[in-house]
């Protein structure tokens, strides 16, 4: 059927179809720019490795105890970083990012920094195709609702949203915590398939990595998610017999890309000549 | 007669040093048409934020529908029935324009993330009858056929029509509307003078207006209040106002 190699290649590409989503959740429709979504991946995938570890629960409640788990720590971090916006939320993510990956580092529980061994394989290409659906469904269902419109509202004027009766701390500290829930599946499925979990893989970069993605496909779309995972994800496999050279084509596709059409591949028309990602670095104090 | 909805009693609130608003006490009554009216920085707009709850006053407190309204969110004031327009349009601009209006549904909706995700029967009942109300308001200010487009495509009479659909989707007994006639032809304004009559007639919200295109406050209003440098100079029928010589002074300066 499918050769190992391409097995692991789409399996990759799911998770990451994953993570991409869920930040375009909280990036492309809410309008957050939150750069620590490996963060909330770690998480997902410490929790749900060592409640299969230590519990032996079967791998569908693993998974949504580290999705849980993830969830639950997008609210703490949300209420208090969400009163931040732009590039100052930017700023308090990445340094909790960082936080959560040192504190992985000096666990006990989590095997500090030889990491953590042993976690049976049980993340197979249906289970992850299953998740790819269940995420995109439930993603797509409340972004068509009262609660998504909430989301686009508050990207595009949190003053307005407030004056329509939106509680604009609420609903961010929603998509954050719904937005870290689906990180939290696919950092389950990654340590179930994976079977090793150490934290330096939950880096910076890692999160970078999910920015880019989310960029590359285009802000606030659904399809563009998936498809800047699927691209990002081959990419660098694609370039690997030129290894010396992959980081660097890497990064000029990501510059021309910005140069040409910064709105991503299938991303939102530009307003005013403003691309989404462009607001995030405009001035971000309220007016009136 | 009439009873008053909105009372605003000995406001102050300043920013910083400056005193954007001192003592001042207002009064609506329901169903009236009236006018704020003022020289460039004379604290009108501010009286609106601190209607809107945008601001907490300083001093003084406001009462709706003999609720003290002073110091809560916008979004819990919202839902008590005030709405507004803001002075620079503030749309939605890459958001359809009818989920622009659909926005302002959002206080008078209850679906939660289990409803949204499920459609539960609820849910679905909820969100026909937005799209509804929704609708309605589109038609009522002759935007029924721009449902689709994005709003930052309309042109700016639509956008400012846009943002009064958007304000009634909240269903307000009273609505604030800042200076809904800037920037308009005079084809435009005689439209908006019409359209806000119909609103009072036919929707019967009670109309507070700031504007500083005369023909309008006067052709409307039924009252007209008057700041400068962050005082009530003066209030009355705009026949009254016109004739009173503090706002004439105000206007045109000191008679020679």
């Amino acid at each position: 059927m499918i050769g190992p190699y391409y097995l692991q290649l789409l399996i990759l590409i799911g998770i990451n179809t994953i993570m991409a989503t869920s930040l375009n959740l909280i990036l492309g429709y809410t309008g957050q720019l939150s750069i620590g979504h490996a963060a909330f991946m770690s998480l997902g995938a410490y929790g749900s490795a060592l409640v299969t570890l230590h519990f032996g629960f079967p791998f569908l409640v693993s998974l949504l105890c580290g999705a849980l788990f993830a969830a639950f720590f997008g609210i703490i971090i949300g209420l208090p970083t969400l009163r931040l916006k732009g590039d100052y939320l930017a700023i308090a993510t990445l340094g909790l990012g960082e936080i959560v990956r040192i504190v992985f580092l000096n666990l006990e529980l989590t095997g500090g920094a030889v990491g953590l061994r042993g976690i049976p394989k049980k993340t197979t290409l249906l289970w992850v195709v299953l998740a790819v659906l269940f995420t995109v469904f439930i993603l797509s269902r409340i972004i068509r609702s009262r609660i998504g419109r909430a989301f686009i509202a508050i990207r595009e004027d949190e003053t307005a949203a407030d004056s329509m009766g939106i509680n604009s701390t609420y609903y961010k500290t929603l998509c954050f915590g719904v937005g870290a829930f689906f990180a939290g599946l696919g950092g389950g499925l990654f340590a179930h398939y994976m079977r090793y979990l150490n934290p330096n893989s939950f880096g910076f970069m890692r999160s970078i990595e999910h920015l880019c993605m989310v960029v590359l496909g285009g802000l606030g779309n659904m399809w563009g998610a998936f498809i800047g995972a699927t691209i990002l994800t081959v990419t660098p496999e694609l370039l690997r017999t030129v290894a010396d050279l992959r980081l660097l084509i890497y990064g000029a596709v990501l510059v021309l890309m910005m140069r040409v059409r910064p709105q991503g591949l299938l991303g939102q028309p530009l307003r005013n000549g403003i691309p989404l990602l462009g607001r995030f670095f405009q001035q971000a104090r309220p007016k009136l | 007669m009439h009873k008053i909805i909105l009372k605003a009693a000995n406001i102050c609130h300043s920013f910083g040093g400056l005193m954007a608003l001192k003592d001042v006490d207002f009064a609506i009554k329901s169903g009236e048409i009236v006018g704020l009216i003022g020289p460039n920085g004379a604290g009108k707009t501010t009286l609106f934020n601190l209607f809107t709850g945008h601001y907490a006053p300083t001093r003084g407190e406001i009462l709706f529908n003999n609720l003290r309204i002073s110091g809560l969110k916008p979004y819990q004031i919202t839902p008590l029935g005030i709405a507004r327009t803001f002075q620079n349009i503030r749309l939605f601009g890459q958001m359809s324009v009818l989920d622009n209006v659909l926005t302002g549904q959002h206080c008078r909706t209850r679906t939660g993330l289990f409803g949204a995700i499920i459609r539960t029967r609820s849910s679905k009942k909820e969100e026909s009858r937005a799209h509804k109300t929704a609708q309605e308001m589109l038609h009522f200010v002759n935007l029924g056929d721009k449902k689709n487009e994005y709003a930052s495509n309309l042109s700016y009479g639509e956008r400012r029509r846009l943002e009064i659909a958007r304000a009634l989707a909240t269903d307000p007994t009273l609505l604030l509307l800042d200076e809904p006639a800037a920037g308009m032809n005079p084809q435009e304004t005689a439209d908006l003078i019409e359209l806000i009559r119909q609103i009072r007639v036919k929707m019967d919200k009670t109309i507070l207006l700031i504007e500083h295109d005369m023909k309008v406050v006067m052709g409307i209003s039924e009252r007209v209040a008057v700041l400068n440098y962050g005082r009530k100079i003066a209030e009355g029928t705009p026949g009254e106002v016109q004739k009173n010589e503090a706002v004439i002074k105000a206007y045109l300066g000191e008679s020679a």
